[in-house]
């Protein structure tokens, strides 16, 4: 085996090894995985709509609150708890470049916030929606 | 030393020092920023036991909503009711994954207050509905209560300014009028 050979074999090891083992994500990780689910929920799928994202966000959907009764209707701005009253850092990449960038914290608020405001986990075509309209938000 | 090992010797640190990097980067970003001593109160003795104590995974998530509530509030009876409930917590989902249910449980239990002398038939979750709070609290007046500065017995923050540090001495009471 060539020196030169060996040297690629023993940089790809250690790119395979960084890639795979990078904790932090961006949106556009979290967007392409829903896509992903989405198009496999349904063969139509025909993408995600800020205009959909907007609307969900701000009604409700058979319980009391609506997403943006704590992150406001403006998530670029800093939200309230709705009930205790607690500061919400904002929710829009681009005023919190911290969103969207852990799948831990990500699935997390998820499934708390989509059972609050649904009683039931947002499906992947809602959550593709919500953060197209996020992402949009500048 | 052969080129290519000198070479895969750098790289090798470098995947290292990344690897470091990221672990540490994880830890801040899920454990919160501050850490504090874990000594105990000793202005009250028994049930505040445990007022001061702090744990860096309890600290975060616990205050995500609200003030993370001293362990020492509630007897450990309770705290198990509570972390075993967490999808249905005060009206909303409070959910926690195993690893941080694996830590906070244990830390809660620790320094948990005594449990109640006499037996009760469900632990009590609301810190406000335990006998040491209502005895704590017994002269301050339901309009004081209803002071929209307050809002809620729970905000402890409104009138125990250090609450947050886990300190509710009598000194650094304000309550706001």
């Amino acid at each position: 085996m060539s020196k030169i050979t060996r040297i690629t074999q023993a940089l790809a090891c250690v790119l395979t090894l960084l890639t795979t083992t990078v904790h932090a994500e961006t949106p556009q990780d979290f967007l392409t995985t829903f896509q992903t689910a989405a198009k496999a929920a349904d063969a139509n799928f025909q993408g995600f709509s800020v205009t959909r994202g907007e609307q969900f966000f701000k009604t409700t959907h058979g319980n009391d609150w609506s997403c943006s009764s704590c992150h406001t209707s403006n998530p670029a701005t800093v939200g309230k708890h709705a009930s205790t009253g607690k500061a919400i850092d904002p929710l829009a990449p681009a005023a919190n470049p911290e969103r969207f960038t852990s799948t831990r914290k990500v699935d997390k608020w998820f499934k708390r916030n989509c059972n609050d405001v649904l009683s039931r986990e947002c499906t992947a075509l809602e959550k593709g929606d919500i953060l197209t309209f996020l992402m949009a938000i500048k | 030393m052969q080129t290519w090992k000198k070479l895969a010797l750098v790289v090798g640190s470098v995947a290292l020092l990344i690897g470091a990097m990221q672990v540490f980067a994880y830890e801040d970003d899920e454990e919160g920023e501050e850490h504090e001593g874990s000594e105990h109160s000793s202005y009250h003795a028994g049930s505040m036991q445990g007022v001061r104590a702090s744990n860096a995974t309890w600290k975060a998530e616990c205050s995500a909503c609200h003030m993370a509530y001293p362990p020492g509030l509630l007897p450990a009876s309770s705290w198990q009711a509570m972390m075993g409930s967490l999808d249905k917590h005060f009206g909303t989902d409070a959910s926690l994954d195993e690893t941080a249910l694996k830590e906070i449980l244990p830390f809660l239990e620790a320094n948990a207050a005594p449990e109640p002398k006499k037996a009760i038939a469900e632990p009590v979750l609301r810190i406000t509905e335990t006998s040491w709070f209502k005895r704590q609290h017994d002269e301050i007046s339901s309009a004081t209560w209803k002071n929209p500065k307050i809002k809620s017995a729970s905000n402890c923050i409104a009138c125990h300014s250090q609450a947050e540090q886990g300190s509710f001495d009598e000194d650094s009471v304000r309550i706001p009028r």
